[in-house]
């Protein structure tokens, strides 16, 4: 069975200025694995460029078929959604039309259920229910980016720091979410995080990115225990 | 008293016509960031086919909704074939589009149809005066139809699935993607519709101030100050907007500077707008906490 995603010699790049330099990796089904370096390693980028948003070569699997150089909505549409860093929610709409969006795709009858379950997930979410996205606080529009996400029902779900500005608690109730997230649903998750020590305490395999080339990858556990890997790469 | 009456009246019913122009502007503004200069001149091409169809023997309805949706397809085509090209160009290149637009759709509908006025017929006649002849039947019509109009497309973007994807792809094309929307497809769309309220506008003015291809010039620019007045990138402003023009510009035309200078009031409206409040009286502004 081929893994839920794989990359093969993914190059990526803005211009003439290449920020991915061939990376392999896998994402398995139903599991986390965190994308860990420091800023500039080429995170965001790798996640950009599974989802076509930027230009790539190599080649990137999902489920055994080929989808790069597809468009963006595309690759959507076959079940890959992404939380982008600046969260990509509607400001300008209210909280219901963002979950609206977040479904567009779906024509299944059981969108009202999962939005019951992102309400039982997201609390909050359903006393903002009419308010414009732009009003809410920075941890509920995390939140409500992470729900318009998983109401594609996607198979697989790139996260570009979570974390990113957010109190020290929120970022506790998010990790959270996203652990019964992963228990609940056969979901797979390719999280990029600042926060290594976060990330690593959540994910089951663990890639470290430095200037755009993969140098260490591994079971996470392994990763939090070597202290020469931490020190020298996570700094902490 | 009664003129007085008679001239605000007759200000809302051309002001429907601005406020439907205004909101096709609006439209395209919010989802390029750029006014379409040649929104008129392609409401003047369309009101030229429906005139056509009526000749060819149409009922006036039946060419009416013909009319809409060949506009329709040519506002797509225009952006598919025109504007898509140039979607990432800078500004001045829109800009460049846009005039070269405005000439060639004004050109192209003189060289076919001529550049001779023509009577446009109204489908709304009476022989009763209405309201002890205070409006005309056509003004009451075209009104209504206005309404109508803006109602559906009101309601078509607050509550049908398509109407919420294409604000989305407007609003944030990048997000838009990413939920699946196909966001090319959706610009295309938007305009489509706005193709297709021009022309409604075109077939509605046309009894009014007659038909030849120039018509539409100063209408757009009464709705393009209808537009600035309410707040271009706010859909119910740039409506309102329309009306308060309409209205303004009758009133001036009869009781302040008379008619030759009536399109003086858009232009004073538009200088005044930038100056004072450039955002419009109902300008959007977008509350964001970081």
């Amino acid at each position: 069975m081929p893994a839920l995603l794989e990359a093969r010699g993914l190059h990526a790049g803005y211009g003439p200025t290449q920020v991915l330099h061939g990376l392999d990796f896998t994402v398995e089904e139903g599991g986390v694995t965190a994308l860990l370096g420091a800023n500039g390693a080429g995170k965001t980028t790798t996640l950009r460029a599974i989802s076509g948003m930027v230009r790539t070569t190599g080649e990137v699997l999902f489920r055994g078929e080929r989808i790069d150089g597809r468009a963006t909505e595309d690759i959507a549409r076959r079940g890959i959604a992404h939380v982008p860093d600046g969260r990509g929610t509607f400001m300008e709409l209210t909280v219901e039309e963002n979950f609206r969006l977040g479904a567009y795709i779906r024509r299944d009858a059981e969108v009202q259920a999962d939005f019951e379950r992102m309400w039982a997930l997201f609390p909050r979410l359903r006393q903002r229910w009419r308010q414009q996205a732009g009003t809410l606080s920075g941890g509920e529009q995390q939140m409500l980016a992470i729900a318009r996400a998983l109401l594609l029902r996607p198979r697989l779900l790139l996260m570009d720091e979570p974390s990113f500005g957010l109190a020290p608690l929120i970022v506790e109730e998010i990790f959270g979410i996203m652990r019964r997230v992963r228990e609940e649903s056969r979901v797979g998750i390719l999280l990029v995080e600042q926060n290594a020590n976060l990330a690593l305490e959540l994910a089951d395999h663990a890639y470290l990115l430095e200037t755009g080339r993969i140098v260490i990858s591994g079971p996470a556990a392994e990763i939090r225990r070597d202290e020469a890997i931490r020190r020298s790469y996570l700094g902490y | 008293m009664e003129a007085l009456a008679h001239q605000i009246i007759a200000g809302i019913a051309t002001g429907g016509i601005y406020a439907s122009l205004a909101l096709a502007l609006v439209m395209i503004y919010q989802a390029t960031h750029h006014v379409n200069f040649a929104q008129g001149e392609m409401a003047t091409l369309s009101t030229f086919i429906a005139l056509s169809f009526i000749q060819a023997g149409m009922p006036y309805w039946v060419a009416f909704f013909a009319t809409i949706a060949v506009s329709f397809l040519i506002g797509v085509a225009v952006e598919r074939l025109l504007m898509r090209p140039v979607q990432n160009a800078p500004v001045l290149t829109h800009v460049g589009v846009f005039i070269g637009l405005l000439l060639i759709i004004g050109n192209l509908t003189g060289w076919v149809f001529g550049y001779t006025t023509k009577m446009f017929p109204t489908p709304f006649e009476s022989d009763q005066p209405l309201f002890g002849g205070l409006v005309s039947a056509h003004q009451l019509g075209s009104t209504a139809v206005t309404l109508a109009v803006l109602l559906l497309v009101y309601l078509f973007f607050r509550h049908t699935k398509l109407g919420l994807a294409m604000r989305a792809a407007a609003y944030n094309p990048r997000s838009a993607r990413l939920v699946g929307i196909r966001v090319g497809w959706m610009l295309a769309l938007g305009w489509g519709l706005a193709a297709a309220i021009g022309a409604v506008a075109g077939m509605m003015i046309a009894p009014v101030v007659f038909l030849d291809p120039t018509m539409m010039l100063g209408i757009l620019l009464y709705a393009f100050a209808g537009a600035l007045l309410g707040g271009i990138d706010n859909p119910m402003g740039a409506v309102l907007g329309g009306f308060a023009v309409g209205v303004l510009e009758n009133l001036a035309g009869a009781y302040v500077v008379g008619t030759e200078l009536k399109l003086t009031v858009a232009l004073i409206i538009i200088i005044g707008v930038l100056v004072i409040r450039p955002s419009g009286l109902f300008g959007r502004v977008v509350l964001s906490r970081v």
